[in-house]
């Protein structure tokens, strides 16, 4: 008898205990209105970054090529010339194209780069209504000017 | 005559209408006040708080793909989720809702018919309602279907006898079955008061009846993926749907008819009364889901048979008792 009055009493308690959390504020955030803090090393979309003087950081030595676990990355490489300089290397990414479909940003690619050229931004927000859309091509993933992916263009790597 | 059937077709017309509405926007609080609980949002994107959600559900379910599963027995299948609305829509035919109110220069009763045996109508119905559980689980040809329809017929069966026995006491409290009658009695004292026991007997067997958490074992959806309804897609899951959120209305109802003294209270009007006291026990129905883990179903029979039904019949010869030496 006195357990089964113990065992009610529990029960009344932990119908209190969840009804004082409708009084709580709600932890979720309401995403499309409200955005999320993104964290400082958040891996988002890439950027393939420049140097200060707008020369492009990529060499062409398809590094993260070969360490994409999803091998979403494909790297075509060509000779600089004196004519026309574009990177501070040998070679440079004549064509770079990211399959967003098959990136699982890992981040392995920024971790490979030698000259620091592929990061992995902030943005999160990556849809498309086709797959075609999703490929991102070398003007979709360079920066348009040195620093706008947020990566200080000044820095070694 | 014609007269008094114009009355009652005007009346089934707004209760359905109301019930529907009230069934709709009892799956929208249900899923607002949960989501409130576990501190999320819940559905508030269609419409203002999201109160479109239940016409947009209801608008998918009523256009989704009409499948039959193999071998299924076709017309039980189909028969089942009618049954299973059916029974409770038919309940609220013989429950109060209000004293008699003046419309129209007419003295209008707010229910469809005092039926003389009230209670056991409201019982008979409610068993009829399994049925659809059953068949439900039966004719789909699926053991997941066939398992949750078996616990619940024997949960129901359970149940039903402490339900019986707490009504049994309330019934021989106010010397009627008719459910006007029994409101009637309660003008001074509610039955809650004089009947504590069978007031708690009547809420557990009310949950368990309704196969509602933590008693909702026809569906427990982590051992039989949706239980009796796993087969059910469409307009004739929507109809199951409604039996269920039908059954928890009518049992706060009927607990607020059987022991909260109905429409009696003061200063508000009699049909705000009902509403209020029927939404406290929603919610009651809806707090419970938030708080408790299902039980076992040993624990579910054992707690009927060994521990409830016992205490009902006390409570039925305690009670018989003091009113053959006191008096009523």
């Amino acid at each position: 008898m006195a357990s089964l009055v113990r065992q009610s009493l529990a029960l009344l308690r932990g119908l209190l205990i969840v009804g004082r959390y409708l009084f709580r504020p709600r932890v979720t955030t309401a995403y499309p209105d409200v955005k999320t803090r993104v964290e400082a090393r958040f891996k988002g979309r890439h950027w393939l970054t420049r140097y200060e003087d707008g020369m492009e950081r990529c060499v062409g030595c398809e590094l993260c090529v070969i360490v994409c676990p999803s091998q979403a990355i494909y790297v075509k490489a060509a000779e600089n010339t004196p004519e026309r300089q574009v990177s501070k290397g040998e070679r440079y990414a004549e064509d770079f194209q990211i399959n967003m479909l098959r990136c699982i940003f890992c981040g392995f690619c920024e971790e490979a780069c030698p000259t620091g050229a592929i990061v992995l931004g902030r943005d999160y927000e990556l849809s498309g209504y086709t797959r075609e859309s999703l490929i991102y091509t070398k003007p979709m993933l360079t920066e348009p000017y040195p620093g706008a992916s947020g990566r200080d263009p000044r820095r070694e790597v | 005559m014609s007269a008094v059937l114009v009355e009652a077709a005007v009346k089934s017309a707004v209760l359905l209408a109301l019930l529907l509405t009230a069934f709709a926007y009892m799956t929208l609080l249900e899923r607002r006040l949960i989501a409130r609980f576990q501190l999320r949002y819940g559905p508030n994107r269609v419409g203002p708080f999201g109160l479109l959600q239940p016409l947009a559900d209801g608008i998918k379910l009523i256009f989704k793909e009409s499948f039959i599963p193999a071998r299924a027995d076709v017309l039980v299948y189909w028969i089942a989720p009618a049954i299973s609305m059916i029974a409770a829509l038919f309940v609220y035919a013989v429950i109060p809702i209000g004293p008699e109110v003046q419309i129209f220069g007419r003295r209008i009763s707010l229910y469809l018919a005092d039926v003389n045996i009230g209670i056991l109508l409201v019982l008979g119905a409610s068993s009829i309602g399994v049925y659809g559980i059953i068949l439900g689980g039966w004719s789909a040809n699926n053991k997941y279907a066939l398992l949750g329809s078996l616990r619940s017929s024997a949960q129901v069966i359970s149940y039903e006898l402490v339900i019986g026995l707490a009504v049994a006491s309330v019934v021989l409290s106010a010397g009627s079955l008719s459910l006007v009658d029994i409101v009637n009695a309660q003008q001074r004292l509610w039955f809650v008061v004089t009947q504590p026991v069978a007031f708690l007997l009547f809420l557990i067997g009310g949950i368990a009846e309704t196969n509602r958490a933590p008693f909702d074992l026809p569906e427990a959806e982590q051992e039989l993926i949706a239980g009796f309804h796993t087969e059910y897609g469409g307009f004739k899951f929507a109809m199951f749907y409604a039996g269920e959120y039908l059954g928890i209305v009518t049992m706060s109802l009927l607990t607020a008819t059987l022991f909260l003294g109905g429409w009696h209270g003061p200063v508000l009007p009699g049909v705000v009364w009902v509403a209020l006291k029927t939404f406290a026990f929603v919610f009651l129905f809806i707090w419970l889901r938030a708080t408790f883990p299902r039980v076992r179903h040993d624990q579910l029979m054992g707690l009927s048979w060994k521990v409830l039904i016992e205490i009902g019949f006390a409570n039925v010869v305690v009670t018989a008792a003091v009113l053959a030496l006191v008096g009523r």
